[in-house]
């Protein structure tokens, strides 16, 4: 079906018509109904639907008209003998004017989009992660900027002429061993500093003054765990999972008693922080990307990260000028439902406030567990024995 | 209805002296159950077009939900029933539009729609094949595809849902069917349409692979095929060794799931109920499933290049600069496409040597692309360059696989990927390198073979419209969402603005809908030029671009068996544009060295026997003729 026939269709148009006709009455129905019953589910806007398919047929019809339009143009010029338009030529020049519309728009988003991510590493190691982003940026926008301005101005360029011939060029080996050299240059030294960057952050010597926090992520939560006076945080194991000891730490231990138990993840200013990432039921990730950290809470094979936060929320509050800001900790590995807000909120404080925040929490072991524990000592040889080992890899 | 056909029989038929036999062809025989490539081609196609717009749907209606996170569309309830209660997409079905829009697209739209339509469409033409190695399998193949996207789509209609825990089904989400309502029967019906499948694909693969091996046409060595074919058969290459890990994959993960053994689980306690596994890993499973799942960008991305090369290089009406490095980079990608999977696990805990080792690997595969690039742009040098819709495909082709590309260097450093993983930074870059890339090369390939296969010419001036429209919007769509990866917003968030520190992205995200929203009605457009010319289209010419390869020496009128005669003999490789001394500004390859003499060059009979014969050949009839006078 040609654009005539289509704009003269009779059956199109009156179907159109009716279109148009059947969202009013739909919307005349709507209305009396809405008096009667508001509490019944939501009826379809037709009218609006209708309004924006309208919209579309009509942009279709404007574009079938310029096309005609066009066309008649064209006939016209051949019949006076001329060549007609020159579509090879017009691609030509919008190849360039989009050029110019894309390294401006690229440098609008740039310091528009650019503006609004993440401020500055709230870590130490984030620095090293930043500093590589920099030189990985400058490096790769060069080749960008200057690749995708060749590629449209050779476009417009060396646009179709009947006066010439293409250049006879198969192949040229010293360029070739040039662009292939030099980009194997610039992506060495990239994986030196990436691979020394990344061997730096993932140091995973334990140092005694490191704090121990447990993150646990349950669908959909992050449960934390400190440790108390003893710096030491409580073996777990899932087999001891109950309905008080959600995470189950093992009460056999000693340095499980003194567990903290918290809601707000609290860190002290430049002090080495150890996360012992878990999961209870599949992967969950934590990801602070202030702090430029991430790692998976995989179920069975616990994992964890090492950073030195640098900056306090007080500080970045001011930094930002937002006095609401808070640093949040997300999951950032599709989990279910309510993936979008596995949300915790962490705040970074001084030594002294952190003290002081610590004394204040309440111990993991409360009254309930304890009542429950006495319970389940009586029964833990029952508990203890449920290795149910199905797998036949293990 | 009946028409009369070439047939041929197996073992005898695709020497180019086989004998063939005429026999009436049912509507079946010749439509449904065709075991000629060139009608398995438009099947793969129209079926990966249809899954297209599918797909297409599905983002539209996550994009609506990004856009407007608190607004109600009573329109939803009604399309959607009880996934979009109260007018609103609900969180788990949010989910599950994701992972079927990206099992879809990957899989079902850029592996079998491109390298389907394209692999069996222009291999048996341009290397000189009556047909594929094995036209009863390959007729599997498309119907073991159709199956398979019939079963995934009917996951819909199962109670909870199609599966929604990614596309990359990472257990114990796949493996525990209740862990959330999209890991229950909808995953047990995308792991079967899954393993359907990857038969599918192995199928083809298999006849690709043999069919160029061969089945090539006297003349036609390595050195002189298209990059189609060069791309299109490491691609086959590519699947036949990676898809059957994910099959691995899947079974372990299917008796996960319904015998209770623990490959992929440990230590779980669901709903506060302890499970009964130990001993597995998660971990392993995502070994397994980027195994294949690394190589299959570059099932998706190669095809494009080599279709884009080739356009490329008619339209400029030049040589493709460097055709040897061309191919050296292929195999170079496809080599290192298979030690680069640990870079989607850099933080899953992973051993951090390995995740330098990866980091290495990932990157050292940016060299030859980078070779690719360059010789893109050394083929435009220069040229006199035609914009044919096919043209400006794969131009923007280039463009995005630039962009995209240089953006997968962040990812690939291990470092910066601890705070870009999962971010919308990885969205913005894959589907700029390996969505809107491989989806513009098919395009371009569609509009430039399309003669080829319907007999018919697309409209042009609506493949203009159709291109810039695409060309804008994918960029308007995906170059912001840098900035959002970068701010650390991370995918697949249902209501991002339930983060304070989000909500600013929500105007973004608004205006990257309406551009998702143009930008899909245009596709509109382009499935109206395309199923209006096949049949009212501009009656195409045998050789309408003026191209080399041997396909356009091929009837308008198909038939089975391709060449009416005997098969053409190649006498030169496929990219002889703007010779000087030629007359013509192309020589096709089955011009003989005889033919050309005033623009030969002694480059040509390098490691060129058949050339060489036939030029001894034709000089020593010279001087005997000379002789004689």
């Amino acid at each position: 079906m040609g654009f005539r026939k289509l704009i003269n269709s009779k059956k199109l148009l009156s179907f159109f018509a009716a279109f148009m006709l059947l969202g009013t009455n739909l919307l005349m129905a709507q209305t009396a109904a809405a008096g009667a019953a508001q509490e019944e589910a939501p009826k379809v806007d037709w009218t609006g639907v209708a309004y924006y398919v309208a919209i579309f047929f009509l942009i279709c019809l404007g574009i079938a008209i310029v096309g005609k339009i066009l066309k008649i143009y064209d006939l016209t010029l051949k019949m006076q003998g001329k060549k007609g338009i020159k579509w090879n030529n017009i691609m030509a020049v919008i190849c360039i004017i989009f050029l110019l519309a894309g390294l401006y728009g690229s440098y609008w988003s740039f310091t528009e989009q650019g503006s609004m991510t993440l401020p500055e590493a709230a870590s130490a190691h984030g620095v090293k992660i930043d500093e590589m982003f920099t030189v990985t940026t400058v490096l790769t926008m060069i080749v960008f900027f200057v690749t995708q301005i060749l590629l449209f101005t050779f476009l417009f360029r060396y646009r179709h002429s009947d006066k010439r011939r293409a250049h006879f060029l198969p192949h040229n080996n010293t360029i070739e061993k040039v662009w292939t050299i030099a980009p194997a240059i610039v992506l060495t030294i990239l994986v030196v500093f990436g691979f020394f960057t990344w061997q730096k952050i993932m140091n995973s010597e334990n140092l005694k003054d490191d704090i121990n926090i447990d993150v646990t992520g349950h669908q959909f939560a992050w449960e934390l765990r400190y440790p108390g006076k003893d710096g030491v945080l409580g073996p777990k194991d899932f087999r001891l999972v109950t309905g008080a000891n959600n995470l189950g730490v093992n009460f056999k231990k000693k340095s499980s008693f003194d567990d903290l138990k918290v809601d707000t993840m609290y860190l002290p200013v430049n002090k080495s922080i150890r996360l012992n990432i878990l999961a209870q039921d599949v992967i969950h990730s934590v990801y602070m990307p202030h702090f430029r950290v991430q790692l998976n809470a995989v179920p069975g094979l616990p994992t964890f990260f090492k950073f030195t936060p640098t900056i306090t929320t007080a500080q970045m509050r001011t930094k930002l000028d937002d006095p609401k800001f808070e640093y949040t900790l997300y999951c950032n590995k599709i989990c279910g439902g309510s993936h979008y807000n596995m949300q915790k909120v962490v705040r970074v404080v001084t030594e002294a406030e952190y003290q002081s925040w610590l004394s204040r929490q309440k111990p993991y072991l409360n009254d309930a567990l304890r009542k429950e524990l006495h319970f389940a000592a009586a029964n833990s040889e029952q508990s203890g024995a449920s290795t149910n080992r199905i797998a036949l890899n293990n | 209805m009946s028409t009369l056909a070439v047939h041929d029989h197996a073992g005898t038929h695709h020497d180019e002296h086989g004998h063939e036999h005429h026999h009436d062809q049912s509507f079946l025989s010749k439509y449904v159950f065709s075991m000629d490539h060139k009608m398995i081609a438009k099947q793969f196609l129209i079926t990966g077009i249809t899954m297209a717009v599918i797909a297409m749907i599905l983002s539209i209606l996550f994009r609506i939900q990004l856009a407007y996170p608190d607004k109600t569309f009573p329109l939803l309830t009604t399309l959607l029933g009880r996934f979009a209660p109260n007018g609103r997409i609900s969180p788990d079905f949010y989910l599950a539009l994701v992972t079927i829009h990206g099992t879809i697209m990957v899989f079902f739209v850029l592996t079998a729609g491109l390298s389907g339509t394209f692999a069996n469409l222009l291999i048996p033409l341009q290397v000189g094949a009556r047909d594929m190695a094995s036209p009863f399998m390959n007729m599997l193949s498309y119907w073991f595809f159709f199956l398979a996207s019939v079963i995934m789509l009917s996951s819909f209609f199962v109670q909870k849902g199609p599966a929604s825990g990614g596309w990359t089904i990472y257990p114990p989400l796949s493996a525990l069917p209740k862990a959330m309502p999209g890991s229950g029967e909808g995953m047990t019906l995308w792991l079967i349409s899954m393993v359907l499948f990857v038969a599918s694909s192995l199928m083809g693969g298999i006849n690709y692979v043999s069919t160029v091996l061969n089945m090539r046409t006297k003349g036609m060595d390595l050195w002189k095929m298209p990059l189609t074919i060069w791309a299109l058969f490491l691609t086959a290459i590519l699947g036949i060794l990676a898809f059957p890990v994910l099959v691995a994959g899947v079974v372990l993960l299917i008796f996960d799931r319904s015998v209770g053994t623990s490959f992929y689980l440990s230590d779980i306690v669901l709903n506060g109920v302890q499970q009964p596994f130990e001993g597995g890993s998660p971990i392993l499973f995502q070994h397994l499933f980027w195994f294949l799942g690394h190589p299959e960008v570059y099932i998706v991305i190669m095809p494009a290049m080599g279709i884009s090369s080739e356009i490329m290089s008619v339209n400029s009406r030049k040589p493709i600069f460097g055709y040897h490095a061309m191919v050296y980079s292929l195999i170079g990608i496809t080599v290192l496409s298979f030690i680069v999977w640990g870079h989607h696990m850099f933080v899953t805990g992973m051993n951090p040597f390995l995740g330098g080792v990866f980091m290495i690997t990932t990157l050292i595969i940016a060299v030859p692309s980078a070779v690719k690039t360059f010789n893109w742009l050394a083929t435009l040098w220069r040229g006199n360059i035609r914009f044919t819709p096919a043209m400006l495909f794969a131009i923007g082709m280039v463009s995005f696989f630039i962009s995209g590309g240089l953006t997968g260097i962040f990812l690939g450093n291990a470092a910066l990927d601890i705070n870009l993983h999962d971010t919308y930074f990885v969205v913005a870059h894959f589907h700029l390198v390996m969505g809107s890339a491989a989806i513009f090369g098919m395009l371009a390939g569609v509009y430039h073979w399309f003669p080829k296969m319907f007999g018919r010419m697309m409209d042009e001036k609506l493949g203009y419209l159709h291109f810039w429209l695409t060309f804008i919007c994918a960029y308007l769509v995906f170059f912001p969402m840098h900035f959002m990866g970068l701010d650390g917003v991370p995918r697949r968030y249902y209501a991002f603005t339930e983060f304070a520190s989000m909500q600013k992205w929500l105007t973004i995200n608004t205006f990257v809908t309406w551009a998702a929203i143009i930008a899909a009605l245009t596709q509109f457009g382009f499935l109206y030029n395309f199923f209006v010319s096949i049949f009212k289209g501009r009656k195409a010419t045998q050789n309408p671009w003026e191209s080399n390869t041997l396909e356009w020496t091929t009837p308008v009128e198909h038939l089975h068996g391709n060449w009416p005669g005997e098969i053409p003999t190649v006498y030169r490789w496929p990219y002889d544009y703007s010779k000087p001394g030629a007359e013509e500004d192309y020589i096709p390859q089955t011009v003989p060295y005889s033919q050309t003499m005033s623009s030969n060059v002694p480059h040509d009979f390098e490691d060129n026997p058949v050339g060489l014969e036939e030029l001894n050949k034709f000089t020593s009839t010279l001087k005997a003729n000379e002789q004689v006078k």
